[in-house]
């Protein structure tokens, strides 16, 4: 009984803050409110006992993500009247467009993968069932190629996007820590040995 | 034993006061949450007294070793007791100062900052196994909690940052930001090494799969991650060598600049709290938590008080690797701040990822006695 | 082979360790705190304290008001003004030292020539209101009258080197 009420209680935060997210005006209010919604979803998947998957969200969504979300929304300055004065003329496409996606996602319940007849109810399963060991069983064996590939795409993001941004050569005036940190003292300093002279007179 | 304490809270305490004050519907959820809450605060308490006294801990600590004898002044009752009233003392300064708000701030942010950055450290302690019974929740994904919860504190430093308005604050909340990310990822490395090792996500399951005797514990098989570990908790917590995001010396303060009174000893509660918190999941990790580190030696295994596992073990193995971070406090120098990266990406995570490797061979070959 | 050397000590923290060592020792030293108002450091005779003007055994004030300490005070703390006496011979009216402006430096002391103005072994004053650390004539005499034996014992010590 009292999941219930956690449930609705989450679900309410969940829409008001994604409702917050589009709404607000500073940008950086609009990132945590974000923030705020992704947790209340993982609320929900908690209840749903899919802890991994919410452990997961908050980890790398709530805990990597948005925080260099935040960062980059942080370093803008973001003025806001010019970004509104094309509103009134934009108004009919974004009017369209919303349409279109509203159709697109109503139509999703009436088409025939979707109409009920093929939807399992969610049933909880046992609580004993280890739902990280079970996603990972099934991540390395069926759905080992999707996830080497997504794998694969991911790194060449990665790659691309260094390679882009990387400068080397005459332009590059950066110290090089590495080296800075290997030097020794023998390197820098060499200690002498002397006799003390003597007073002359 | 500490369950029977509960248990005895419980059977004598609590359900006689919910069958007096609670309507009979509700009886039954209203005992599981007083449970709970009494759980917390027996969890809460001596974690914020700790806080309280690392303090002291620190200055006494860092004071001998540059020969000096730190605080020695504020006791309680007249009687000084080596300044053991000096926590005491500063909490009461702390609470009575003003918080002042900057005029450009954003209030509202402003105010929750702190929060953000002391709740997540003192939630994580929900998974934290302090025998091998007690512990407030025993959730499967116990490390993954950790590790997501440990993620949210950079939260209350980036928005302090941001909130306060000033150029400082905000220079400490960025560079803390890309740190703690930078730093999480070879921490969560060295976390995969020690999932591997026991096959668990458990906490409770990764400190009996150490069982045996010291040597059965991780950080033999994993200790290169196990320093690797570490070393990204002391950044992580932003404290010396790594404490760029405060920099003194540059940016005055780092994040907290604006921030005084209660406002600000919350912050620092958190750093602390984190400190605690890094120190137990280390020796959980790596020294086997709860375990004596007396079972399976030959002859001293044998004496019945000292090879009982239990929580005074654990409360050792942390203070010894909180002892650690006062140590180096008081020993290196602040690292540069490209220093920092290129240890978290270059050094860190190449060792951490080149270990998975190398433990999952060994777990596969079940290499004794660690595998077998 | 001193490159594989290096990195080995490096990954196995060994400076780090060394660093840590020497703290370590540290911990057992014993300790150099002074307990301040239980214990003190002993106090050279040279030691520039708090202000006084003394005074000649017979009563007579020294000061001359020649200004000299007035214009070799680099902080500009110490303002006089002076009148001849009925007796003929020059006395300062009014002998002022903001002791917060002045830094101690003794060169009022150096320059004196009848030594009046020294600086005493006294550091442990204080003010409790406006004012109270902007010495007068009245003020700096009453200080010379109380530490009189302090001061002439330390400069009798001080003596062989001046």
């Amino acid at each position: 009984m009292i999941t219930q009420y956690i449930f609705y209680f989450f679900a309410a935060l969940l829409i008001i803050a994604a409702g917050m997210v589009v709404t607000v005006r500073n940008p950086v209010h609009a990132a945590l409110f974000l923030v705020l919604a992704f947790f209340s979803t993982s609320a929900v998947w908690l209840m749903l006992e899919a802890e991994f998957l919410a452990i997961v969200l908050i980890l790398v969504y709530v805990g990597a993500v948005m925080v260099l979300f935040l960062f980059v929304v942080m370093m803008l300055d973001i003025n806001l009247v010019p970004m509104r004065e094309g509103f009134a003329r934009f108004l009919p496409v974004g009017i369209i467009i919303a349409l279109l996606m509203a159709i697109a996602m109503g139509s999703v319940f009436t088409a025939i993968y979707f109409n009920g007849a093929h939807l399992d109810v969610v049933t909880p399963t046992a609580t004993d069932v280890n739902n990280s060991r079970e996603l990972g069983k099934l991540l390395f064996t069926e759905y080992l190629y999707p996830f080497e590939i997504a794998g694969a795409i991911l790194l060449v993001a990665i790659v691309a996007a260094i390679s882009l941004t990387l400068r080397t050569g005459r332009s590059k005036k950066t110290q090089d820590p590495s080296a800075q940190v290997s030097v020794k003292r023998a390197d820098r300093v060499r200690m002498v040995k002397m006799k003390s002279e003597k007073k002359s007179g | 034993m500490l369950s029977d304490i509960f248990q005895w809270i419980q059977g004598s305490i609590l359900s006689p006061l919910v069958n007096l004050v609670v309507p009979e519907l509700f009886q039954d959820e209203a005992l599981l949450l007083l449970g709970i809450l009494v759980k917390i605060v027996a969890i809460l308490i001596p974690l914020l007294l700790s806080v309280a006294y690392i303090t002291y801990a620190e200055r006494k600590i860092i004071g001998y070793m540059q020969c000096r004898i730190g605080p020695n002044r504020v006791g309680f009752f007249g009687y000084k007791l080596l300044g053991l009233g000096q926590p005491i003392a500063d909490a009461f300064k702390l609470i009575f100062k003003e918080i002042i708000i900057p005029s450009g701030a954003n209030k509202t942010l402003f105010i929750i900052a702190p929060v953000l950055s002391f709740a997540p450290s003192i939630a994580a302690w929900a998974v934290i196994p302090f025998d091998d019974v007690s512990v407030l929740a025993d959730i499967n994904a116990g490390l993954l909690y950790i590790l997501a919860l440990t993620s949210l504190a950079v939260y209350g430093v980036i928005i302090a940052g941001w909130a306060s308005n000033s150029k400082y604050a905000f220079l400490g909340a960025i560079r803390s930001a890309a740190q703690i990310i930078s730093y999480e990822i070879a921490m969560g490395f060295a976390l995969v090494c020690v999932l591997i090792a026991a096959g668990s996500l458990n906490l409770g399951e990764i400190i009996e799969a150490q069982s045996g005797s010291f040597l059965h514990w991780f950080w033999i098989p994993l200790f290169p991650v196990f320093l690797v570990y570490f070393i990204s908790g002391v950044a992580e917590t932003n404290r010396a060598p790594f404490d760029v995001a405060e920099g003194e010396s540059e940016i005055v303060a780092g994040f907290h600049v604006e921030y005084g009174g209660m406002a600000f000893s919350i912050f620092f509660m958190a750093e602390y709290a984190n400190m605690i918190m890094i120190s137990v999941l280390t020796s959980i990790f790596f020294l086997g938590g709860w375990l004596s580190p007396l079972q399976g030696v030959p002859l001293l295994g044998s004496i019945p008080f000292l090879s009982d596992h239990g929580l005074i073990w654990l409360l050792m193995k942390t203070s010894l690797f909180l002892f650690c971070f006062l140590w180096f406090r008081a020993t290196f120098p602040r690292y540069r701040y490209d220093q920092i990266m290129r240890l978290g990406w270059k050094v860190f995570l190449p060792i951490t990822i080149v270990w998975i490797v190398i433990i999952s061979i060994m777990v596969v070959a079940e290499i004794p006695p660690w595998f077998n | 082979m001193q490159k594989i050397q290096q990195y080995f000590q490096s990954l196995l923290l060994w400076e780090l360790v060394k660093g840590l060592q020497l703290t370590g020792k540290y911990l057992f030293k014993r300790k150099i705190t002074i307990q301040y108002p239980e214990e003190k450091t002993p106090m050279s005779p040279r030691f520039r304290g708090l202000h006084a003007l003394r005074r000649y055994p017979n009563g007579e004030e020294r000061c001359i008001a020649c200004k000299l300490c007035e214009a070799v005070c680099p902080a500009v703390a110490i303002t006089i003004d002076s009148e001849q006496r009925e007796d003929g011979t020059r006395r300062t009216t009014r002998y002022d030292i903001d002791l917060t402006k002045c830094i101690f430096c003794g060169f009022c002391e150096e320059s004196c020539p009848v030594d009046s103005i020294v600086e005493t072994h006294v550091f442990e004053y204080h003010g409790e209101q406006r004012g109270d650390l902007l010495m007068n004539k009245q003020k700096l005499l009453a200080n010379g009258d109380k530490y009189e034996k302090q001061i002439a014992e330390a400069r009798e010590k001080d003596s062989l080197y001046r």
